[in-house]
């Protein structure tokens, strides 16, 4: 009996675990300063934010 | 993990999210208006409209504003001024005694270049009645702390969340949403999705709040814990019947750590402060210095600088808590990533629920009949 392979944890977690850094990231630039730490900052959360409509698009197409 | 550990760490998430779901729900929907509530209570009030000045006349000092409000509130003491931190404005606190209950005490806003009053910001309407559902449900500490708690489950919920979500990715690629599949597999593929990519956002918005629920807690460890022990010298001192000039306290306290702006004095005899001293207290200029207040103790009588020390770790938490709860920190695209996460979380919350329902007539995870595709399964030792 032939079974599709199962994905591993570091598989499973890499892109939350990525995710996760870029969110952090977003969260403290903005405190740390204004102008350019702003911007890192919206890009930060707007990555995650990103990946939700990119996840649904792409299952639609 | 074995079959076994999953199943814990599956009743684990599913007990925390039954008891906390209702509370962050209300929580995160009247969270929702409070993101843009200075955008919304300028829509509502309107601009703040402030006193022209007349051309070349000099600006009126602290005191000249103190007068303004005590010839608004006769027979009452000065008890705080604070900064406005957009508009040339301060805000004077006055009461019958320095240790006034909140009913006692008045308020008042005034111009400062010109010491005239000016219209005080709004704590009637329906921002207000959101913002205290919000805090403590109109429970007081009570309402606040246990809000905190709910908060503090959410976090459980959110960690055991991401432990079952391991098994249930075993087959399934990162973001894949099951949208042909039935209502059930596309609802948990969505709660599992959104779950995983806002996590350190609603961990980090959860525990900043639930810090924020021991505000009062915290600040009346730092009185016993760090304001005793830099006023014990003065302790017994009567309240000084004439007080040192209260613009010159506050130079002094600015001039003792540059690049900083008085936040607030809270005048001799106040709970955040001693019978014999103004306590300035300053903020910094960056968004993170700003919340991280640092109080200077001016000697009431002689006006010299008695001691000014940085906050505990505690309340430097507590400071910080507050601009990551809020999202004020980056300008109005970070609030609009605010609200959207916070949609986010209502959708995460929203169908957890749904999947709780829809499960019931199914069998429990772990067990030889679970749903392969459905329900997380135990892996090879991991």
């Amino acid at each position: 009996m032939t079974r599709r392979r199962h994905f591993t944890l570091g598989e499973i977690f890499a892109v939350p675990l990525l995710l996760a850094v870029v969110t952090i990231v977003g969260l403290v630039a903005a405190l740390l300063g204004d102008g350019w730490l702003d911007a890192l900052s919206w890009t930060g959360l707007a990555i995650p934010a990103l990946v939700i409509p990119w996840a649904f698009l792409r299952r639609q197409a | 993990m074995s079959s076994g550990a999953v199943k814990a760490w599956y009743l684990v998430h599913k007990w925390t999210s039954l008891v906390c779901t209702v509370f962050l729900l209300m929580l995160c929907i009247t969270g929702l208006p409070l993101i843009f509530h200075e955008e919304i209570d300028h829509l509502l009030e309107g601009e703040r409209p402030l006193p022209a000045m007349e051309a070349g006349a000099p600006s009126k000092t602290l005191e000249d504003a103190l007068d303004t409000a005590l010839a608004r509130f006769p027979g009452t003491i000065p008890l705080f001024m604070s900064f406005d931190e957009d508009q040339p404005v301060v805000n004077v606190t006055t009461g019958p005694r320095p240790r006034s209950t909140v009913e006692e005490m008045n308020f008042i806003s005034i111009h400062r270049p010109t010491a005239e009053p000016v219209r005080t910001p709004d704590d009637e309407g329906v921002m207000h009645f959101i913002l205290q559902l919000h805090t403590d449900m109109f429970l007081g500490l009570g309402g606040e702390l246990f809000l905190g708690f709910m908060g503090f489950l959410f976090f459980v919920a959110i960690v055991s969340g991401v432990v079952v979500y391991a098994p249930f990715m075993r087959k399934l690629r990162f973001g894949t949403v099951r949208v042909s599949r039935n209502s059930r597999a596309k609802w948990l593929d969505t709660h599992n999705l959104l779950g995983i990519v806002t996590l350190m956002w609603a961990s980090v918005v959860g525990l900043t709040g639930v810090v924020n629920t021991l505000s009062t807690p915290l600040v009346d460890l730092w009185r016993a814990d760090q304001l005793s022990e830099m006023v014990a010298p003065y302790e017994g001192k009567p309240v000084p019947t004439a007080f040192s000039s209260l613009d010159g306290a506050v130079a002094t306290a600015m001039a003792a750590a540059p690049g900083t702006t008085p936040q607030f004095v809270a005048f001799p005899g106040v709970r955040f402060s001693s019978n014999h001293h103004y306590a300035v207290w300053l903020r910094g200029a960056t968004p993170a210095t700003k919340q991280l207040h640092t109080p200077a103790l001016i000697d009431a009588e002689t006006g010299a600088l008695t001691e000014m020390r940085s906050m505990p770790w505690y309340m430097t938490t507590l400071r910080l808590s507050q601009p990551l709860h809020f999202g004020d920190y980056g300008g109005l695209p970070m609030k609009i990533l605010w609200a959207l996460f916070d949609i986010a979380a209502i959708v995460i919350l929203g169908s957890g629920l749904y999947l709780w329902f829809a499960r019931r007539s199914l069998p429990a995870p772990g067990t030889r009949h679970a749903h392969e595709e459905l329900l997380p399964q135990a892996g090879p030792a991991e």
